[in-house]
């Protein structure tokens, strides 16, 4: 009898401890997230701002959503295409990734496009702007910026504000011919006149020899996109040059201006108008709590990278609320569709049809405020699309 | 060699080192293993392979010859172009025609300029051929309207290897594609090296002014090498590129032609199978470490490698052979184990 009350005892056991393992099973289910964005190289301070953010968010926010546990998958890619390719493949083959996420530069975009087609994964890019990339694959959404959001309201606002004759200097590859199209295209149809167009090679650029031009030239105001991380490059040898003494203005996207070192560039960036999508004085609550979190955090301020990859973590975790957990690359794509929301940038939404995102620009002007250099927003245009689409 | 009375004195030598040994058999049997034991990482197992075939190009130049180039990417990157511009054209689809065509590409540049190159010293041959390796990569970044410029050439497909294997998401074609490929070429420099012209090469490489005194044409036969090792590299290039179906930039990057140099310094030039081994210590140290730490890797890397070089290639091999050796030992076979091939150190 005794047996007998052992083996059942034994067998109950076994029961209560198989159905709270395949319990725990379906409670810890995970969301893996591929996120490859450059953290060695020219572009590392991207890839560190977005890894930065997305843990915050997840801290923030808990690891679990939906009953699924999250968990991403950090690559560096060194903003190689050849690289994000392979990673990309690896992490969909070997780690059964349901989204890939980051690209630090549209060519990383562009290699990891066919994947997320074949696969059937959703792609947040969190970073790279060139206008076409959401055009690559159906399954891409993207939580960034297009140049040509904020090129054309900069053209419209030169136009506006005297200024007849720009020079501009470009950085030569995609996102730098988006960034220079758009811009001529409003500023020239406004009256405004180019006088000269230089195009800097995108690594290691010596702007020195250009900006020599530029003053020669003599322009009202100069048309600048580098990108983040060459700003600051960029301000020091305007600097250099004097170009900041002989009152030519710097206009552009607000690439160049990078919270991230904005703060290094010194007196000769006070003035600078730029139109972007953040800043981190942006007058907001939400944006205060986000950048006094980061700065805990990190010991520094967040710049335009960090709130793309804050609002892109953000996006899945709410796309996952609505599907229910479920992360096939179809029911993640619906949920995206036309999800609004209020980020640190400000209230923000992706485009139904296109699958970009769609937001506020504002114009702001390097000030000092405290002490420490912001961009300081004093217009803002509403819901902007990226006028790459638009277009068609 | 007083037992080979038979042959000629140079090709009795010739047959000699060019034996082929168990050592050698292991290693490609290896080779073959790893297709069944990692068969969830064919991607890196890919790009070992055609980083292996760009060494061997290295070694045969560096090596044998003793050419050092810091611009060996011109040729990998002529051929990365090369292949994905056919493919994107439509010129030639088929992969292995296209790899011909994209290898002959390299090798009319890499005879071109080997003319510039045999010129001068180790340094002036540093500068030449880091020149022309930048001077094709500001060339593909202007001409954008062909090559993409910064944005790469994309958006093209490669067709089916010899229109039957299709390259598949798990880069099972791809890597069987190259190792294939890999052997192919390596059997072909293995005969190439082990002939009187190898030897010639090594007795240039050993003393220019004795070789030339002796009456071999030192000039022509560096041509020759050099045209053949930049074929080989435009093969690896364009197997890169067909393997991921892309071709940027950064195919002519100063980064790849001095990872090259460090490859062979991990795996010893001369002997071949130098840059096989250390494109595969390479990446796999790459893959170990950036996986581990995705922000610092570049450390831990550099540091492993200075510890190689200063720990020296031959202590290493040394202690790799302790246990092989003891095994031989206990079986009664302590002779004829001559290290992978080393130069010419047979007992």
């Amino acid at each position: 009898m005794s047996v007998e009350r052992r083996v059942l005892l034994r067998a109950a056991v076994c029961a209560v401890a198989v159905g709270a393992f395949a319990g725990m099973a379906s409670a810890q289910e995970t969301v893996k997230i591929g996120l490859i964005v450059p953290m060695t190289g020219g572009q590392a301070s991207t890839g560190k701002q977005i890894d930065n953010a997305v843990k915050l968010y997840m801290q923030q926010h808990g690891d679990t959503v939906a009953g699924k546990k999250i968990e991403v998958i950090l690559k560096d890619d060194a903003a190689l295409p050849d690289n994000t390719k392979r990673l990309a493949q690896e992490l969909i083959v070997n780690d059964k990734v349901s989204v890939i996420a980051g690209f630090g530069v549209t060519p990383a975009a562009f290699a990891a496009a066919p994947l997320a087609t074949q696969a059937k994964v959703l792609q947040i890019v969190m970073a790279a702007g060139t206008s076409i990339i959401t055009e690559r694959s159906p399954y891409i959404t993207r939580t960034s910026f297009t140049l040509g959001q904020s090129s054309i309201i900069i053209g419209d606002w030169a136009v506006k504000n005297g200024i007849k004759k720009v020079a501009t200097l470009t950085s030569d590859y995609a996102p730098g011919h988006d960034a220079l199209k758009f811009f001529k295209d409003h500023f020239v149809a406004g009256g405004g006149q180019i006088v000269e167009e230089v195009k800097v090679p995108l690594a290691n650029p010596d702007f020195a020899p250009f900006l020599q031009r530029m003053k020669d030239s003599k322009p009202d105001a100069m048309f600048v996109f580098v990108p983040a991380g060459q700003g600051g490059n960029f301000m020091k040898q305007y600097a250099e040059r004097g170009l900041d003494k002989s009152g030519i203005k710097v206009i552009g996207p607000g690439d160049v201006m990078d919270d991230d070192l904005l703060n290094g560039m010194g007196d000769s960036a006070l003035g600078a108008v730029t139109a972007h999508m953040y800043s981190a004085a942006h007058p907001s609550q939400i944006n205060k709590d986000f950048v006094a979190a980061y700065k805990k955090a990190y010991g520094q301020r967040p710049g335009f990278m960090a709130v793309g990859g804050y609002d892109g973590i953000h996006l899945l975790y709410e796309a996952l609320k609505k599907t229910g957990g479920k992360a096939d690359g179809d029911s993640l794509i619906a949920a995206v569709k036309g999800m609004a929301w209020e980020s640190p940038r400000g209230p923000i939404s992706i485009d139904p049809e296109t699958r970009d995102i769609v937001q506020n620009i504002y114009i702001r002007e390097v000030k000092k405020v405290d002490g420490e250099l912001y961009n300081v927003e004093f217009a803002t245009f509403e819901a902007v699309k990226d006028p790459g689409k638009t277009k068609k | 060699m007083s037992d080979m009375t038979t042959l000629s004195p140079v090709a009795a030598s010739t047959a000699r080192i060019g034996r082929w040994r168990w050592q050698e058999t292991a290693f490609w049997l290896l080779v073959v293993a790893s297709y069944f034991l990692f068969s969830d990482r064919y991607l890196i197992l890919t790009e070992i392979a055609w980083l292996a075939l760009f060494a061997l190009s290295l070694d045969l130049i560096l090596g044998y010859a003793g050419i050092v180039s810091l611009g060996h990417a011109a040729f990998f990157g002529v051929g990365a172009y090369g292949v994905g511009l056919l493919a994107k054209h439509g010129i030639i689809e088929e992969p292995v025609l296209a790899l011909l065509a994209a290898g002959l590409m390299a090798m009319a540049l890499g005879f071109v300029t080997s003319f510039l190159v045999i010129r001068g010293t180790d340094l002036s041959r540093l500068m030449v051929t880091l020149g022309i390796a930048l001077l094709l990569r500001e060339l593909a970044n202007r001409f954008s309207d062909i090559t993409g410029g910064f944005d790469g050439l994309q958006g093209f497909t490669i067709a089916p290897v010899l229109g039957l294997f299709e390259f598949d998401i798990f880069g099972r074609t791809g890597f069987v594609y190259c190792t294939v490929v890999l052997f192919v070429l390596f059997l072909a420099a293995r005969r190439l090296v082990n002939s009187p012209f190898g030897l010639s090469l090594r007795a240039i490489h050993n003393n220019r002014l004795r070789a030339e005194a002796v009456g071999i044409p030192v000039d022509r036969r560096l041509i020759a090498v050099y045209t053949v090792s930049a074929f080989y590299a435009g093969v690896a290039g364009a197997l890169f590129t067909q393997t991921t179906a892309l071709a940027s930039l950064d195919v002519f990057a100063f980064e790849r032609s001095a990872d090259l140099l460090l490859i062979l310094v991990i795996g010893g030039g001369g002997y071949l199978y130098g840059g096989l081994i250390g494109a595969v210590v390479f990446k796999i140290l790459q893959e170990i470490f950036s996986s581990i730490t995705p922000q610092y890797w570049l450390f831990w890397i550099g540091l492993v490698f200075v510890v190689i070089v200063l720990v020296g290639r031959e202590r290493m091999r040394r202690w790799a052979r302790v246990a092989p050796d003891f095994l031989l030992r206990r079986l009664g076979l302590s002779r004829g184990v001559g290290g992978g091939g080393s130069r010419g150190g047979e007992p």
